[in-house]
């Protein structure tokens, strides 16, 4: 267990070390940042998205020690020794990994916009069950709002994913 | 004290709370357990939902799985605990108003150790506990109801990351066709949730029919005091809630008879 950094709310900084994708990131940041601001800016990782910054739409989901979590409501620090897996980290080998080709091949997406939130929460749901029934897709993805509307093809693109994971 | 942080953080970003200094009580891992001991269920304060919702020993009290595993999304339940919501006392909050209807002890711990309080006393008011300013909720004590007693708690939901419209927790003890003992609490149309002690007495003692749950309906619908607001108006709220508690009584009631039922959140 480190030893707890401690420090005012605003105008100082502390350092935390996080691993996103497999990577140790270590920063000096100030105690108020949110992960999500943490993966984009002292990352440089925007793949992650702020949609609504309330903590309703699930944009910013990203696997905190594999769980999903929405970004937008942790602070940066509270992920200090944790492994972060954002939508970076689901390629393989430098190529889209089976969840992104599967959301491209089913048109799992319109604008995109809601694309990696869903794409982690997909991640979290496929560990569990990988050939999930249509109410375990929509209790796993109820987090994830897509304004586009485009939910069929967000399911089937789930569940070629899940075959796809499944035969891998 | 930041604990799943699901409330507060948002409440941060509003600036409807600039705290001076705050603890963050996720790397105690002591705080997060989900025990048997002496006929009830232990849980550590910063247990997340989603643990509980997932712990085959919690769904010995299938009311407690309900309550759950439908709170909010599967985000929020990875990181909000039943400690916090507890502590938070949100007139919404689904804790706050499913616990009423067992023996649910909270252990309040300080500077001269932990008190013990009953769930009916620790929530004062609408985000008003029992806590003085230097306690914090270390855990929550539910107690095993009996054999023959079954109890289920449902929330109506415009989508799944918001607040219920209503919610109502049932839990029932027959003896065959006959009620011996209910709990009826209800929750969202109040400035805490509410036992509805007349909606209890038309069950109690008399069988259950489609009359006495009419009754018991009725007069859960009477006792709440819903604001009209965007998750519907007054009226509307109180058919909700009419409705819920007559579909949870008929739950609790077959599940009193040990039978398996899935209860669930019911969407808009």
């Amino acid at each position: 267990m480190p030893e707890r950094a401690t420090a005012e709310l605003t105008g100082t900084t502390i350092a935390a070390t996080i691993s996103v994708n497999g990577k140790p990131y270590r920063r000096e940041i100030e105690p108020r940042m949110l992960l999500v601001e943490f993966l984009r800016e002292a990352c440089d990782l925007t793949g992650t998205h702020v949609g609504c910054d309330t903590s309703y739409c699930g944009a910013c989901t990203v696997l905190m020690n594999g769980q999903a979590v929405k970004s937008c409501t942790v602070l940066a620090v509270q992920a200090d020794g944790s492994e972060i897996t954002t939508v970076e980290g689901l390629e393989e080998d430098g190529q889209l990994g089976p969840i992104q080709k599967a959301f491209g091949e089913a048109y799992g997406l319109q604008c995109g916009y809601c694309t990696p939130g869903l794409m982690l929460a997909t991640r979290q749901l496929l560990r569990s069950s990988p050939e999930p029934s249509d109410d375990e897709i929509r209790k796993a993805i109820a987090g994830n709002t897509c304004r586009c509307t485009g939910y069929m093809n967000i399911f089937k693109a789930i569940r070629l994913a899940g075959r796809r994971v499944k035969g891998a | 004290m930041l604990a799943g942080g699901q409330s507060l953080i948002p409440l941060l970003k509003l600036r409807f709370a600039s705290p001076g200094h705050l603890v963050d009580l996720n790397f105690i891992p002591a705080m997060s357990f989900i025990r048997e001991d002496a006929g009830a269920l232990r849980f550590g304060a910063m247990t997340r939902h989603a643990e509980i919702e997932n712990s085959l020993l919690a769904g010995k009290i299938p009311m407690l799985h309900d309550c759950a595993a439908g709170i909010a999304d599967v985000q929020i339940r990875n990181r909000g605990t039943i400690g916090g919501s507890l502590a938070e006392a949100d007139p919404s909050g689904d804790w706050g108003n499913a616990l009423l209807t067992l023996d649910t002890i909270l252990h309040c711990l300080g500077p001269n150790g932990t008190r013990r309080i009953e769930l009916k006393d620790f929530i004062k008011d609408a985000y008003t506990t029992a806590l003085a300013h230097d306690e914090l909720v270390s855990e929550v004590e539910v107690k095993i109801p009996p054999k023959g007693s079954g109890g289920a708690y449902l929330a109506f939901k415009r989508s799944a990351p918001v607040y219920p419209s209503a919610s109502v927790a049932v839990q029932l003890t027959m003896a065959g066709d006959v009620c011996q003992d209910a709990a009826i609490a209800l929750g969202c149309v109040g400035l805490t949730a509410i036992r509805v002690n007349e909606a209890e007495a038309a069950l109690r003692g008399k069988v259950l029919n489609e009359k006495t749950i009419a009754t018991a309906g009725d007069a859960a619908r009477a006792a709440g005091d819903p604001q009209p607001d965007m998750r519907g108006s007054a009226e509307y709220k109180r058919q909700l809630v009419l409705a819920l508690v007559q579909h949870a009584i008929r739950i609790a009631a077959r599940r009193a008879g040990g039978e398996s039922v899935e209860g669930m959140h019911l969407y808009a």
